[in-house]
């Protein structure tokens, strides 16, 4: 049984989990609740990988009708290995959330956090696991419904203009994607996606393919926050719990960069996107401005979370630079540092929230002293820190490599050393951080002499990141195989030849 | 003529959508929205999608002009000056539309039959469904069981949003004494009328909700209908005589219910031997499964609907008689 439904399981636990856990209606046990079936929910989908990594894909027909009359959940190497870190850091956050949201959120919405936490859960796995592109566009639906309400938890009300302006452009982003949707329908006749693949380029006239293409890559955009759309991040970022930051910043816009390059490798074909529109060039500098824009932006905020939130918005710019080398190594690149940002900025937000949790603040001012007050929370920081650098030994470094190779393999010297020079920003912005812990002194006031090191409950989820940064710096073998695959078959199936070195 | 009657209808669409760009009055901008949803539904139905011109004339006609009146009781009914410059979202917009008109360039002939849509994938939804699942109305076989995973979605969807607003604004039970005049207590005559009326709406939700296989309507629908009738009796006799019938905390676990009783088709489905939410395995005879598969999801939708709507309307209206009582 549990090997039949592999392919629908990672959404249908938490989909079904989270009704349950508003009934249940108790903070504690809410919490032991949905972090077990997060906890599933990954188990599934370390299964699901290795059975795409073995089989190639994975077909599910919703209700028993077949593709394209009903709705398929399709899984391959790329999807399976986007699903495992979300479901992944989502249970390691739910650990971790327990102390933390008692800081940060009432206790009376409690309940209300978990129930939205696995409603998240459940679009973020729709997402990535549908073969349906109006599928997606519901599950995307249900994960920024419940994002925004996440978003608007936090006690600090400044979170509430943040959520309504993340409410209104990811609103608009949505219906761009269903407006897109819309116009290959009317295309087409179809919504599955190998169906539409198939069909797209049947028609005679493409000029309403192109619009729909238009539509749906300024909608991703948005949700992905790609520069310059990324103006709703930094404050959702900012002002929500940290735990939710936590979780939002390693998976949300990591699922929308998959959306991007599902739509364009499996639906449109990279050929079509790349060659004939000319996406790439427009993608690479795009992402070229976000990287060295919102890098140059965190080295100048006071606020460790807007730090953090710009570099993830930087960071974003490497994965959309990989997909724009089109390459198999450049693709290979951008799915690598998906899964790895995960890991870093995880650790990183989660490192930050036990500071709130001990000092009440973020502000860069607050971490003065803390290296030795809080000695395993920075050290914490410190290496997802350096991940985030990219130094050797930490996952950072594995991305950043992969990169570099995909850009020189094209001989693009000048991108090479671009990527490089966005790292050297990003030792800036890391750095003031760790000046601050480890080389000021905390102020005199007796509070600041009570802080103590973070609960267990917060260190474990976030050291256990921290010890994925290294292990998978060092054993790459793991998930460059499965990247590799994943964006071989991605290539493969896109009809379409690399651009040759 | 056909094409009389929409260009007529397409006109006052337009005019519609611009009075409620210039006009700064928010109250008659929601009246404008409501007339704005009445004709989308007619376009609909013109275009014979009766299934959606009922959903559009409950939905975005009845509810959720009700639910702008709720925001507009609490934030109040003029709009704000706006200081920031037009020009960039001007530009933006203009940008838009001439996407969207470029779009329409290569778009298939309108409602002509050789197009892609009636050749794909629709033939065998008209040809077999009638076989497959056996309801007279095509658009709930394809919305509840060849596509019944989005619906599924949808519902959840559905419940996203009350989530939302209950973390926002929850609703909120004040004690026997500080209970504010509610209600219209003078209003003989909409008293009378309200009390007459209800249990009609009430009945003609039920048939909406069990002949949607037959004919137009379907769970979505009801549930809005039959939250309609409560949200009438909470406007005329006052929120606290409301949560009487219906108090907020049993709401609280239909809303979530429907859902759950949605999802455990799928998985009596999958304890059967069947994927994930195939009716065929239900019953010995499919098409009996279908049947009941169905109905059930249908009233899993309907009870979700419903509770969440109501819910969503007592957030509101709670809140604003708190603040009119501050």
């Amino acid at each position: 049984m549990f090997e039949q439904h592999l392919a629908a399981l990672p959404i249908i636990i938490p989909l079904i989990a989270a009704p349950i856990a508003l009934i249940l209606g108790r903070s504690l046990l809410t919490w032991g609740f949905a972090t077990l079936i997060s906890a599933w929910a990954c188990y599934a989908s370390w299964h699901l990988l290795l059975a795409a990594l073995s089989e190639g894909s994975l077909s599910y027909a919703m209700g028993g009708w077949p593709p394209p009359w009903g709705i398929e959940m399709r899984v391959d190497a790329a999807n399976a290995f986007v699903l495992l870190a979300v479901t992944a850091v989502s249970t390691l956050v739910l650990v971790y959330s327990k102390n933390s949201i008692e800081k940060e959120i009432d206790s009376a919405q409690h309940p209300l956090f978990y129930t939205a936490h696995l409603l998240c859960l459940a679009g973020l796995s729709g997402i990535l696991v549908t073969g349906d592109a109006f599928n997606l566009f519901v599950f995307l639906e249900i994960s920024s419904l419940a994002t925004y309400t996440l978003v608007s938890l936090a006690r600090d009300r400044r979170c509430l203009t943040a959520a309504f302006r993340y409410l209104v452009m990811g609103t608009i982003g949505a219906t761009f994607i269903l407006i897109g949707v819309g116009m290959l329908y009317m295309k087409t006749g179809t919504l599955n996606m190998l169906d539409l693949a198939e069909r797209i380029h049947l028609a005679d006239g493409n000029r309403t393919i192109n619009t729909g293409l238009a539509f749906i890559m300024v909608g991703v955009s948005i949700k992905l926050a790609l520069f310059p759309l990324h103006a709703w991040l930094p404050p959702a970022y900012t002002h929500a719990p940290s735990a939710v930051t936590a979780f939002l910043a390693s998976t949300a816009t990591k699922v929308a960069v998959y959306v991007m390059i599902r739509f364009i490798f499996t639906i449109f074909g990279a050929d079509y996107v790349f060659r004939e529109m000319g996406m790439d060039l427009i993608l690479m500098v795009l992402a070229i401005v976000a990287i060295f824009k919102c890098s140059y932006m965190a080295t100048a905020q006071s606020n460790v979370k807007t730090v953090l939130a710009y570099s993830s918005v930087a960071q974003i710019g490497y994965m959309v630079l990989g997909v724009s080398l089109v390459s198999v190594t450049g693709l290979m690149a951008g799915l690598i540092h998906i899964f790895n940002h995960a890991l870093m900025k995880g650790a990183l937000f989660m490192a930050v929230g036990a500071v709130f949790y001990r000092v009440g603040s973020v502000d860069i001012k607050a971490f003065r002293g803390l290296g030795k007050q809080m000695p395993l929370t920075m050290a914490a920081f410190t290496i997802a820190g350096l991940s985030i650098i990219g130094v050797p030994l930490t996952v950072g470094f594995v991305s950043k490599w992969y990169l570099v190779t995909a850009a020189l393999e094209q001989q693009h010297w000048i991108l090479a050393f671009l990527v490089l020079a966005g790292s050297l920003l990003a030792v800036i912005y890391i750095g003031r951080v760790l000046e601050a812990a480890y080389f000021q002194s905390a102020s005199d006031d007796a509070s600041a002499a009570e802080v103590k090191e973070a609960p267990w409950l917060m260190l474990i989820p976030m050291w256990s990141l921290v010890i994925a940064n290294i292990y998978f710096g060092i054993e790459t073998s793991i998930t460059t195989e499965a990247a590799s695959s994943a964006s071989e078959w991605l290539f493969q199936n896109s009809k379409v030849l690399e651009v040759s070195p | 003529m056909a094409v009389l009657i929409d260009l007529v209808l397409l006109a006052m669409l337009a005019i519609t959508a611009l009075r409620v760009i210039f006009l700064k009055d928010l109250f008659a901008v929601v009246m404008l929205f409501g007339i704005y949803s009445f004709l989308s539904a007619l376009i609909f139905v013109s275009l014979d999608a009766v299934d959606v011109a009922f959903t559009e004339a409950s939905v975005g006609a009845g509810i959720s002009t009700v639910l702008m009146l709720g925001t507009l009781a609490l934030t109040g009914r003029t709009e704000k000056e706006n200081k920031h410059s037009s020009l960039l979202p001007f530009l933006v917009v203009v940008v838009t539309g001439a996407a969207l008109v470029y779009g329409t360039l290569d778009m298939p002939p309108f409602g002509h039959p050789d197009n892609p849509v009636h050749e794909h994938v629709a033939p065998r939804y008209i040809e077999q469904s009638p076989k497959e699942v056996g309801l007279p109305n095509m658009v709930t076989s394809v919305l509840a069981s060849y596509r019944g995973f989005d619906t599924l979605g949808e519902t959840v969807v559905v419940f996203a949003a009350a989530i939302g607003v209950m973390s926002l604004l929850g609703i909120r039970r004040r004690s026997e004494d500080e209970t504010p005049e509610s209600g219209l207590k003078e209003h003989q005559v909409l008293r009378v009328v309200a009390k007459l009326l209800i249990p009609f709406v009430v009945l003609f939700a039920l048939y909406v909700q069990f002949h949607g296989d037959f004919g137009p309507g379907g769970g979505f629908q009801a549930g809005v209908i039959a939250a309609a009738a409560f949200i009438l009796y909470a406007l005329v006799y006052g929120l606290p005589l409301a949560f009487q019938v219906i108090g907020p905390k049993f709401l609280q676990l239909l809303a979530p219910f429907g859902v759950l009783l949605y999802a455990s088709v799928g998985l009596y489905s999958m304890f059967k031997g069947g994927l994930f939410l195939d009716y065929n395995t239900l019953a010995s005879d499919p098409v009996a499964g279908q049947h009941y598969g169905i109905i059930i999801i249908e009233l899993g939708v309907g009870i979700t609907v419903f509770a969440v709507m109501l819910s969503i309307f007592y957030a509101f209206a709670s809140q604003a008689e708190r603040s009119n009582v501050q």
